[in-house]
């Protein structure tokens, strides 16, 4: 028995893990989405922020030097983003399609002659990566059951980074529903018309949720290389912001059921190996292929409204051309 | 739009304007090359004469150039219909599966003449099927197809796992991959063609499936600019209120115009399977489908433009292929980041020359309308 909820715990555990990058690309997107910007670039950013922060990291030998090389890529590459759609009302899929393509290629081609390892980079280590940080008596409560075992395992133990990605989702709320910014951001995805008529500048509510989402994702991929990981390595984030992107519109663009649904896909993403060759009452045998997929057949089949309805914001993907 | 584009003569909209954003694309490619401390010009002669110069490299390029009109021609007619088909990939992987099903079945007992009708079928088939359900779901529950297919594309990769792995492999192999077929199913190389013509080529995996290539760029061409249905599917594209208010069904003419890009996507299994590897095997499509999307952009949509631009890409993946061999500075990854800068600068940055384009052309074409 006790076994059995020391599986449990550290299965939780895992999910932890791994919904930490799902819950910050798909704040990312959310932000961005709300201000009428689709951004199906999220993986690209994430991967080529990985990259940066690993870099830095490794030259460095700082993993917060890393964080903000990491953070820096992925802005710069959603300004780019801002810069094709926004100023010049270029397609927004096709912009993260270029973004994703560019990030694919661009980390594999610029580490292979920087480092010469195949498209790694160096393993990093000491301070080079976000260390597990042990909550305060964590050992001491170790051996208590349930309670105890809770606290040491699934809460303690974690990179600062996740505590981080646990807290941007009061924050990521607070700031859409209880600020002038995230009325104004709302407002911009909704009826940017009514915005500028305001006198606020639609263009300059979607930068800045750009400069958000590109944060945002870039600690997403920072934590991938410097954080779960110790290093970057080629095509890390493996459809991670594809996922997230399904995950932000599973949660319908609103930030706590966004953060379920990441911990729903992270939860599915840490059992699939687990399930393997295992017998479940009803249903049998699971493949592991089929859990993979689950989270994009949830979301297909939450789009189709069979579970209730997902709505975008309304101005979601169309450029905002001023009357004159 | 504050840009009217009628303002532009038509070889300023699509010749020059289109070659200057490649030529930007390939400009900053020169630039990042230099970058990385070595010769674009070296390069871009290590490439084209490892995409031109000889028989077997030109085969290798015809034989890329095919899946890139294959995607390209799948993603332009969707284009037409205001659609954006990026599930080309999956619709592709799976039209491979429609083909090893029906080789697997068939490829003992029929012959060559009869396998080749069913494997263009089945691959038409089977990539219509799987763009089908999106197509839908975007008519019918009004399901964002964009969203939908990036979905299908992962549920076909893993489907595709799953069934090559439990039920499609070849007993008692470890790789896995469905048994190779018989060579009843297997489509010629062109250097066999040609050979029978008594004309001695270089071996290349080039086979006949550039034909239908060739065939499906003119059917396209007729189908969108030369039938009733075509004119729906521009209609629905350039206005869907007015496609409405002229009585045609939008709901059907989307989900015709899905099924027709999916078949189109899935005839890359005709290359790869039929064509090639003669067994099905993980991952034979890809990044075909996505590439699919920089050839359509490239080509305007239209099957001359996607022919150039599939050739282009052709010989940037085999003069790529090349260049890694040549100079170990350049990997494959090369071929990928010019591949995006091509998205970047046709795609998305498509209007950031229009404007200053058009300034120039007024202020160039003003004097001569007052003499006039």
């Amino acid at each position: 028995m006790a076994e059995d909820f020391l599986l449990v715990i550290l299965t939780f555990d895992a999910t932890i893990r791994v919904s930490v990058p799902l819950i910050l690309a798909a704040l990312a997107g959310l932000v961005v989405e709300r201000s009428g910007v689709i951004d199906i670039g999220l993986e690209g950013k994430m991967l080529a922020a990985a990259f940066g922060a690993a870099t830095v990291a490794a030259l460095t030998g700082s993993a917060w030097l890393g964080l903000l090389g990491g953070m820096g890529v992925s802005v710069l590459l959603a300004l780019l983003h801002g810069f094709a759609c926004i100023t010049h009302r270029g397609n927004q899929i096709v912009s993260g399609v270029a973004i994703n393509i560019l990030a694919s290629g661009l980390t594999v081609l610029l580490g292979i002659s920087w480092f010469s390892m195949g498209g790694q980079t160096p393993p990093l280590t000491g301070h080079a990566r976000f260390k597990s940080i042990n909550l305060p008596g964590a050992e001491a409560v170790a051996d208590v059951p349930v309670v105890g075992q809770l606290y040491s395992e699934l809460l303690s133990g974690h990179n600062i980074l996740v505590y981080l990605a646990f807290l941007t989702v009061p924050a990521v709320w607070w700031l859409i529903y209880r600020t002038r910014f995230g009325l104004r951001l709302r407002a911009t995805g909704e009826n940017p018309a009514a915005v500028d008529t305001a006198g606020i500048s639609v263009i300059r509510m979607r930068y800045l949720a750009l400069i958000i989402c590109g944060i945002l994702c870039g600690i997403a991929g920072s934590y991938l290389s410097t954080g779960h990981g110790a290093g970057f390595l080629r095509e890390m984030t493996a459809g991670k912001g594809f996922i997230a992107l399904a995950a932000m519109i599973f949660g319908k663009w609103r930030p706590v059921p966004v953060l379920l649904a990441c911990l729903l896909f992270g939860f599915l993403d840490a059992i699939a190996i687990r399930m393997q060759g295992v017998e479940l009452p009803l249903v049998g045998e699971m493949s592991v292929q089929f859990i993979q997929a689950l989270p994009y057949i949830l979301t297909v089949v939450l789009l189709a409204g069979f579970i209730g309805r997902a709505v975008a914001p309304k101005a979601s993907g169309i450029p905002y051309v001023k009357e004159h | 739009m504050a840009s009217a584009p009628a303002k532009l003569p038509a070889w300023v909209d699509i010749g020059l304007l289109p070659l200057i954003n490649v030529a930007l694309a390939f400009v900053v490619s020169g630039l990042l090359i230099a970058a990385l401390g070595q010769d674009p010009f070296e390069a871009t002669w290590i490439m084209l004469r490892g995409a031109f110069g000889y028989q077997e490299s030109l085969g290798y390029t015809f034989y890329y150039t095919t899946n890139f009109v294959f995607t390209g021609l799948a993603v332009a007619v969707a284009f037409h219909a205001g659609l954006f088909n990026i599930g080309g990939e999956g619709q592709a992987y799976i039209g491979g599966l429609g083909v090893a099903l029906a080789f697997l079945a068939f490829d003992q007992y029929l012959p060559f003449v009869l396998l080749l009708p069913i494997c263009i079928v089945a691959a038409a088939l089977f990539g219509a099927a799987w763009a089908y359900i999106p197509a839908y779901l975007q008519a019918k529950r009004g399901s964002h197809i964009v969203i939908t297919t990036i979905m299908f594309n992962f549920i076909a990769a893993s489907l595709m796992v799953y069934l090559l792995v439990n039920v499609l492999i070849q007993p008692g192999q470890m790789s896995p991959e469905t048994r190779e077929f018989a060579a009843a199913a297997w489509l010629p190389y062109m250097h066999e063609a040609l050979g029978w013509f008594g004309w001695e080529v270089a071996e290349s995996p080039l086979n006949l499936s550039i034909i239908w290539a060739a065939v499906c760029c003119v059917l396209v061409w007729g189908l969108i600019w030369h039938t009733r249905w075509g004119y729906e599917i521009r209609a629905v594209g350039a206005n869907m209120s007015a496609a409405i208010y002229a009585g045609m069904p939008p709901a059907r003419i989307i989900i015709v115009t899905m099924c027709i890009s999916g078949g189109l996507s899935g005839f890359v299994a005709v290359n790869e399977i039929m064509g090639v590897h003669h067994r099905l095997l993980l991952d034979f499509a890809a990044g075909y489908g996505f590439t699919g999307i920089a050839v359509s952009l490239m080509g305007r949509n239209h099957p001359v433009g996607i022919v150039l631009a599939g050739l282009l890409f052709g010989a940037l993946y085999q003069g790529g292929a090349e260049l890694a061999f040549e100079n170990s500075a350049f990997t494959p990854d090369l071929i990928v980041v010019i591949q995006g800068l091509v998205v970047l600068f046709s795609g998305a940055l498509s209007y950031m020359l229009r404007g200053p384009a058009e300034r120039i052309y007024m202020a160039l074409a003003a004097p001569r309308a007052v003499e006039a």
